[in-house]
């Protein structure tokens, strides 16, 4: 049996997972549930969905071998080419597949919250493809750190509402995103942007996005003569991109490493707790308030995690490290020089720890998901490496 | 032990009265004051709020005051002793989200609010399907749990709610966070009416119940009302006596029934 399963009407994985969300909401994710499970048992919808991914978001996606970075490190690089899809990163799998689904059920317009902008522009992508409403939620910092996806976003027809409260990062742009699907779940579906919050969501958002799994699983068996990678490494910010991957792999002998910011390293350093609707391991102080995460990625800058990485890690067949905002920087750098490909800052932390990592793993092939591409962090780093 | 709740409420009914349920962030500056006001001039019950990080179901002005209570240390623990030194005669009840309870663990958590003369507990991001294991805990310990019913419950789950539901079953009024709004959402006394079928347990309307014109309305249908961002804002702006003198606002509207 699969290590990955699909949740029972309890959502759990594990002891994680859960509904924790306002008595309003109750019946909005069970009928999503419903409708989910509906879908995904409809050969229609995943033809639907399957032509949308192949003819607009350009899967598959390719494998890329670094020839140079692998001798430079002594080990075998793959990369799985997210970054190479329609809008720039991995996020589209899941956001077709929520924007199909929210038409299915009627539904007129989509709530977002974003971090990097990537969920949000693919949200927006969507919305102008389905013709649906959308209004994206985003901290007000990371909107001045991703102002060319906030100019995205609006280009394509979406309203960006700028997070006031909190640490005004992704943590309070999900707060922000809640309050409006409270008021307008009768006509609103929230097109959540990682495998988090309430039951369904994780386990939803895993399957639009194991797509990456299981095209990856077979394309290394083909240049690997039948063989997996012995390790397969993505960077964990809400844990979608990692649990795509993860999906195709979990069942195989490959190491599964999640990579955490220092600054956010809600398995690394986190205790269960409860927020955003789900139980997770959790940033948190002694008395329950969720503390704030520092990270340079607007991405990854988020206290909490997807409960089925909690779970994962619990029964310890995942392990999720983390790296700092420098090694961050360098990891940025290295692929661009030594590839030619400027990844997205949150793949640079998977980057960033397969550098620090490498002189235990020579002579092993290791996958990573480059989940995005960096053209929305260049202003950013202008800013970091001129300083330099 | 603390007064019990629903014993309270239900006789304060059978008295003929409306029930009037003032919420009052715990923490913030003159915040018990601003109860013992409240009490002077006319309510049932208080519910005080625990200062949370992240308060999905509260709009701008809980929330502000909420990172104010924080901003000046307030801490749960801190709140629910300082309640024992109130030293007023009506129930108390705390309103808080779940990881609060979650990280204190259960039992330590119903045990302290026992100890320090709380009655019962609203949680807002325990619904049903969650709250089996606390609601055993709180059970055993003496606290009610106020269970909440919102305006989107299809009729089977409404008596679900309502058999689970201890103190009194709380309406929330309209589909939304907490805030105060123009007029009462005609959802308001529609799930109060839906709920009044099935259920003698006392039941209030609280979200989106704004000031003493609309509590009345609401007390059309309801037993009572749980005035929040209205009562939260004057105690910001104005201070504890402005506080009392909208209690006692409330209240003389809502006598009229
Ligand atoms: C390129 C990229 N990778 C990763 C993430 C983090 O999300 P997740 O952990 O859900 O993959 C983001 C989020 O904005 C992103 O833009």
């Amino acid at each position: 049996m699969s290590v990955m399963q699909t949740p029972g009407a309890d959502g759990r994985f594990g002891q994680f997972g859960g509904q924790f969300v306002p008595e309003t909401l109750v019946p909005a994710c069970q009928e999503l549930e419903r409708a989910f499970t509906e879908a995904w048992n409809d050969a229609l919808f995943r033809e639907e969905l399957n032509h949308l991914l192949k003819t607009y978001a350009g899967r598959p996606s390719i494998l890329t071998e670094c020839h140079n970075l692998g001798r430079e490190l002594g080990i075998r690089l793959f990369l799985k080419r997210e970054d190479l899809n329609h809008t720039g990163s991995h996020k589209i799998n899941n956001v077709l597949g929520q924007a199909l689904l929210a038409k299915r059920m009627g539904k007129k317009r989509i709530v977002a919250e974003t971090g990097a902008g990537q969920h949000g522009v693919a949200s927006a992508t969507a919305a102008a493809l389905l013709g649906l409403e959308c209004k994206v939620f985003m901290g007000a910092v990371d909107m001045e750190r991703q102002e060319l996806n906030v100019f995205r976003m609006r280009l394509l027809g979406a309203e960006v509402v700028p997070a006031q409260s909190g640490s005004r990062t992704l943590k309070d742009a999900v707060n922000e995103a809640m309050r409006d699907w409270v008021a307008t779940v009768e006509s609103t579906h929230y097109c959540l942007g990682s495998v988090m919050g309430p039951h369904p969501y994780p386990y939803m958002v895993r399957q639009f996005h194991r797509v990456i799994g299981d095209e990856a699983r077979e394309q290394c068996r083909e240049v690997l003569g039948g063989d997996d990678p012995d390790v397969v490494v993505a960077c964990v910010g809400g844990g979608s991109n990692a649990i795509g991957i993860f999906s195709g792999f979990v069942d195989t002998q490959a190491r599964l490493i999640g990579v955490e910011p220092a600054g956010g390293a809600a398995v690394g350093r986190g205790v269960p707790g409860v927020v955003h609707g789900m139980k997770s391991y959790l940033m948190q102080d002694e008395e329950g308030q969720v503390q704030e995460a520092h990270s340079i990625s607007a991405g990854l800058d988020y206290p909490g995690v997807g409960p089925e990485h909690s779970y994962l890690s619990e029964i310890g067949r995942a392990e999720y490290p983390s790296v700092t905002d420098a090694e961050v920087i360098d990891g940025f750098t290295l692929l661009a020089r030594s590839e030619g490909i400027i990844p997205a800052l949150e793949c640079a932390h998977a980057l960033a720890w397969i550098k620090r990592a490498a002189p235990e793993m020579q002579g092993q092939v290791v996958l990573m998901n480059l989940s995005g591409r960096g053209d929305k962090d260049v202003a950013q780093m202008m800013d970091v490496l001129g300083k330099k | 032990m603390p007064m019990h709740l629903e014993t309270h409420l239900r006789a304060q009914r059978s008295a003929g009265k409306k029930l009037l349920v003032p919420y009052v962030t715990g923490g913030l500056l003159n915040w018990k004051e601003a109860i013992r006001a409240a009490a002077a001039c006319g309510a049932d019950a208080i519910e005080v709020g625990i200062p949370f990080s992240d308060p999905v179901m509260d709009g701008p002005v809980i929330q502000e005051a909420s990172l104010r209570a924080l901003k000046d240390g307030a801490t749960p623990f801190g709140i629910i002793q300082e309640i024992s030194t109130l030293d007023i005669d009506i129930p108390i009840a705390v309103m808080l989200y779940y990881n609060t309870v979650f990280r204190a663990g259960h039992e330590r958590f119903a045990t302290s609010l026992v100890k320090n003369g709380v009655s019962a507990a609203i949680i807002p991001d325990l619904p049903l399907e969650e709250a089996g294991e606390w609601c055993r805990d709180a059970d055993a310990a003496g606290v009610e749990t106020i269970m909440l019913a919102a305006p989107t419950a299809p009729d089977s789950r409404l008596p679900l709610v309502v058999e689970r539901a201890r103190g009194f079953v709380y309406a929330v009024g309209l589909l939304g966070i907490t805030g105060e709004r123009d007029s009462l959402a005609s959802t308001a006394t529609v799930l109060a009416g839906r709920l009044k079928k099935i259920t003698d347990k006392p039941v209030l309307i609280g979200v989106g119940v704004s000031n003493a014109e609309q509590a009345y309305e609401a007390c059309k249908v309801a037993d009572g009302v749980i005035q929040g961002a209205s009562v939260v804002r004057r105690l910001m702006e104005s201070g504890p006596d402005a506080v009392g003198e909208y209690i006692a606002e409330v209240r003389a509207a809502i006598d009229t029934h």
